[in-house]
């Protein structure tokens, strides 16, 4: 077998070093009847050519969006990912390392993680970031949790504009922790007001958790819920999806924001059918010692030349054991390495053109839908993503352009199964990738599908 | 060495900048075209456009050039040998990223509608049907992200399964030599720890285990093989006895690499357990992460499983995102965005279809003999935690340095300058000082030999009574040992003009 250096004379003589007259008598403590004497029940080895072929056949079966006009978000958005970012993250000093324990030779994985930081920090207008979580949605929990042992507080409150997958992550993280998960259900044609949430604010809550823009694709300032949160002892946690968007709009930190999370795919990391993703994770200084996950910090050497370590671990899990604040260990590091050379890449005129470009891609999408008949655009803002009202049921003309080649938006009956009364509303999310003719063709079909 | 540079480069090893150092303005690694001017509808919240961000601009050569860079100050299993105990750095198979990228998969958008996806659930489906058959088990969740977030799904469906009993047992025991996540993952499900001491040969105390069950007990978190190395030899008394006593076992598989195709979890009398794919099926660790942590049941877990997963009917492939109550049992929630770890299954799948059943066997006992053969071989100089042979790791205290004035970090690092990674040090904590080896099955006989003596070589150059020059190793790092104390009493976070 091709990953497989030992001979079968390199076998025997280490048996015979080790002193052991079998590979199955190493295996002596397994009690009686459990060691398996035959392979299992399954294909034995290929070549790569066999196995390449098969992964292929799989892959074949799907339609994907580089093979179809997409108009998919709600939480993951395709970009187009510079050729460079590909050949980094492959180096084999990055793809095979791990977590810099030993940090006279992980400088490269610390500095990119002290340069990632430094650059979720600035998109967000934090303090600080951490150095990764597993996506947007378990971000959010973090969050939460982290509010509450900085409020020493029990009660969360979330925002109905929150994408359903970080409200159910949330409530799970939260479900066995005395954790209460207040707040209100979201609507796309309820315009989410400034103090909605106010009355739910009150001297047990940990935190408001607000999504911007929110799920339905809509803006709204923070800044007044910011001020409500912090009457009140409260935090105000934003949470994003689409890490884009800050090029154009204001950042969450000019909120007020004490927390600000979300996912980071949108740079760098491909869409790959959800995972993995990179969750990003920003705060205030304050209150970087409750933060979850690894921090890298700057230091010097025994030389005194500038370094980086994993710092502030007496955090964590592997020193705190149960009084960590929280369980993770392997995070995201190479999807974060991907986002870092993104968005090196990018630097401060291209975050904000690749921006400018996908709020305008968006706005012309808008306006080619707002002139089908049966279909209305019912965002007054947005970024790149917003909701359409259908004359018929939303999962049905998704189908229905499925047959036609397009892949249209994501229907809010797939995000909100139990709520009949958004049958009809469909996400559209548009970005740089999506072109003129990709716009005329999802036009000319729902036109086609909704006459 | 005094040879200086003019640059204070050293040949190869660059001293190379943050990029927030090296940017200008006007300078960037893309050619956007200028969007078509529409009119705003960002609400009036559009960014100030004389505020900066603070991102520095650069070329596509200095990106490249900076990375590649950094690369060079980094060590992976591509550049040598990787012991780190526990942490199974396997070879990474580069098919493995290659099928990974192809079109139909890297494209996929998680939310496509079903009939676009047929080939991604049956993937998600045979690579969940290669876990089952080779732990054994009836049931597999998919979604968690690493094993810590495996580990939480696992805690959760026993809490679940206690609430649909109406027990409000609230005792998880957790042998002191577990992972760190172990008990952080118990608490984070509202349990309270309760620790199980190891007898003398390294495995659980089965007397003390014993005593300590009672009406309130939720379960036992064990790793097994566990985390010295060690099969746990009276793993199912326990599972008896924590069943007996109206518990659940879950099992932590970080060290599954050593015992697939050879052993079934199931046959042991485990509930639950989670998969590293990162360790035992190769999916690579890219300097932390990402990692993907699928977790499988027993029967009674089963019904409380999380959602998403797949499942096959006549009619293909569906997901199923809602969490329906059935006999009163219902999933326990949702872990993460999605559907789990997608291009790690493609991994995973690809890295299982290659050894296949003949070769994952082959691969777990090279492991364990890869490891034994190493611990036969450093014994003659360095102290073993514990007597016996030892599965795909092995692991020794500091008793051998002892008068020397030399620790388990100075030889790590002395070790460093040899051309090795380290193994895992100070990990288990019930081990003083400890060095955890795991060779893996991916290494070649010549490249064990040539840690071994390299490490018999340093011991002697120890016990010779060379300190000083421990204390001051690694030599031949691009930086020598870091000062980790002032990063954490006064943490710089991020770069800015102020602390440039």
């Amino acid at each position: 077998m091709r990953y497989l250096p030992l001979t079968q004379a390199d076998r025997a003589s280490m048996l015979e070093t080790i002193g052991a007259g079998s590979v199955d008598e190493l295996y002596c403590d397994v009690p009686e009847g459990a060691l398996l004497k035959e392979p299992v029940d399954l294909p034995h080895h290929q070549g790569e050519m066999q196995v390449e072929r098969d992964m292929a056949k799989l892959a074949a079966k799907n339609m994907g969006t580089a093979s179809a006009p997409s108009f998919l978000g709600a939480g993951a958005y395709r970009h187009h990912i510079p050729a460079t970012v590909d050949y980094i993250i492959q180096r084999g000093e990055f793809l095979t390392a791990y977590t810099p324990y030993q940090p006279e030779i992980a400088q490269g994985t610390l500095q990119y993680l002290f340069e990632f930081q430094t650059q979720v920090a600035s998109i967000t207008d934090m303090d600080v970031a951490n150095a990764s979580m597993w996506d947007g949605a378990t971000s959010c929990a973090e969050a939460v949790l982290m509010a509450c042992r900085a409020t020493r507080r029990k009660k969360a409150v979330l925002s109905g504009g929150l994408h359903p997958h970080y409200r159910e992550v949330t409530e799970t993280y939260c479900q066995y922790s005395d954790t209460q998960v207040a707040g209100r259900d979201g609507h796309p044609e309820h315009q989410a007001t400034a103090d909605e949430l106010d009355d739910l604010i009150d001297d047990q809550t940990a935190c408001v958790v607000v999504q911007y823009p929110d799920v339905f694709g809509r803006l709204s300032d923070h800044t007044k819920l910011a001020e409500a949160c912090h009457a009140k002892g409260a935090l105000l946690v934003v949470v994003f999806t689409e890490a884009v968007a800050f090029g154009a709009i204001k950042s969450p930190g000019s909120f007020g924001a004490d927390i600000v999370c979300g996912e980071g795919q949108s740079i760098g990391n491909a869409l790959g059918y959800g995972g993995p993703y990179v969750g990003l994770f920003a705060t205030t200084s304050k209150l970087v010692r409750q933060m979850p996950g690894r921090l890298c910090g700057e230091t010097v050497d025994q030389d005194g030349k500038r370094g980086f370590v994993l710092t502030l671990s007496t955090r964590e899990q592997h020193i705190r054991r149960e009084k960590a604040t929280s369980n993770i260990c392997t995070n995201s590091g190479l999807c974060s390495l991907a986002f870092t050379v993104h968005m090196s890449l990018l630097g401060e005129d291209g975050y904000r053109k690749l921006a400018a470009i996908n709020h305008e891609r968006a706005v012309t999408t808008a306006d080619a839908l707002d002139a089908v008949d049966g279909v209305e655009v019912v965002n007054d803002s947005f970024f790149n993503e917003f909701t359409v009202k259908l004359a018929k049921p939303a999962a049905e003309v998704v189908e229905a352009l499925v047959a036609r080649g397009i892949l249209a938006g994501v229907p809010l009956s797939r995000l909100y199964p139990n709520r009949d009364d958004l049958g009809q509303y469909m996400l559209v999310a548009a970005t740089e990738t999506n072109t003129d003719d990709d716009i005329a063709a999802l036009a000319a079909a729902l036109k086609e599908v909704l006459a | 060495m005094t040879f200086q540079t003019h640059t204070g480069n050293r040949g190869l090893v660059i001293e190379e900048k943050l990029i927030f150092e090296m940017g200008e303005p006007g300078r960037s690694g893309v050619d956007l075209p200028d969007p078509a001017p529409v009119k705003s509808r960002l609400g009036g919240l559009a960014r100030d456009e004389n505020s900066e961000i603070g991102l520095p601009g650069l070329s596509e050569p200095q990106v490249v050039r900076h990375f590649t860079r950094l690369s060079q100050k980094n060590f992976g299993i591509d550049s040598g040998f990787f012991p780190l105990g526990s942490c199974t750095m396997k070879h990474n198979p580069r098919l493995n990223e290659k099928v990974a990228r192809l079109p139909g998969i890297a494209d996929l958008h998680p939310m496509q509608p079903e009939s676009t996806v047929q080939g991604a659930l049956e993937l998600i489906d045979q690579c969940a049907h290669w876990l089952l058959v080779l732990t054994g088990m009836p049931a597999i969740a998919m979604s968690p992200a690493a094993g810590a977030q495996g580990e939480l799904c696992g805690m959760m469906a026993i809490r679940a399964a206690l609430d649909a009993r109406g027990e409000n047992r609230r005792r998880v025991l957790v042998p002191e030599s577990a992972h760190g996540t172990n008990p952080a993952t118990a608490a984070a499900c509202g349990f309270t720890v309760d620790s199980i001491p190891a007898t003398e040969d390294g495995r659980v105390d089965l007397a003390a285990f014993e005593a300590k069950l009672g009406d309130d007990v939720a379960g036992i978190m064990l790793t097994n093989p566990n985390t010295c190395g060690l099969f746990e030899r009276d793993v199912r008394k326990i599972a008896d006895l924590v069943h007996a006593a109206g518990g659940y076992f879950y099992c932590d598989g970080a060290n599954f690499n050593a015992i697939v195709g050879r052993v079934r979890p199931a046959d042991l009398g485990i509930d639950a357990m989670h998969i590293n794919l990162h360790k035992t099926f190769s999916t690579p660790h890219g300097g932390g992460g990402p990692g993907s942590g699928p977790v499988v049941f027993s029967d009674a877990l089963a019904p409380f499983a999380p959602i998403p997963y797949v499942v096959k009917t006549e009619d293909g492939f569906h997901l199923v995102e809602t969490a329906e109550e059935k006999d009163g049992k219902k999933p326990f929630g949702r872990l993460k965005g999605f559907h789990g770890q997608m291009g790690m299954f493609v991994r995973a799948l690809s890295y299982m279809k290659s050894h296949g059943a003949d070769g994952l066997r082959q691969a777990s006992g090279d492991a364990v003999l890869n490891a034994n053969y190493l611990l036969a071989r450093l014994k003659t100089k360095l102290s073993v935690a514990f007597p016996g042979y030892c599965m795909h790791e092995a692991l020794f205290d500091d008793d051998f340095l002892k008068g020397t004035g030399v620790s388990t970090l100075d030889l790590a690092k002395a070790i460093i300058d040899e051309g090795f990674h380290p193994m895992t040090m100070y990990f288990p904590l019930v081990v003083h000082g400890a060095l955890l080896i795991e060779p893996t099955e991916t290494e070649t006989r010549e490249s064990i030999d040539q840690f071994c003596d390299a490490v018999l070589s340093l011991v002697a150059k120890a016990e010779a009574g060379d300190s000083e020059f421990f204390k001051n190793a690694p030599y031949l790092t691009p930086r020598r040992r870091l000062d980790e104390t002032a990063a954490a009493r006064k943490p710089i976070l991020r770069w800015s003009p102020s602390n440039a």
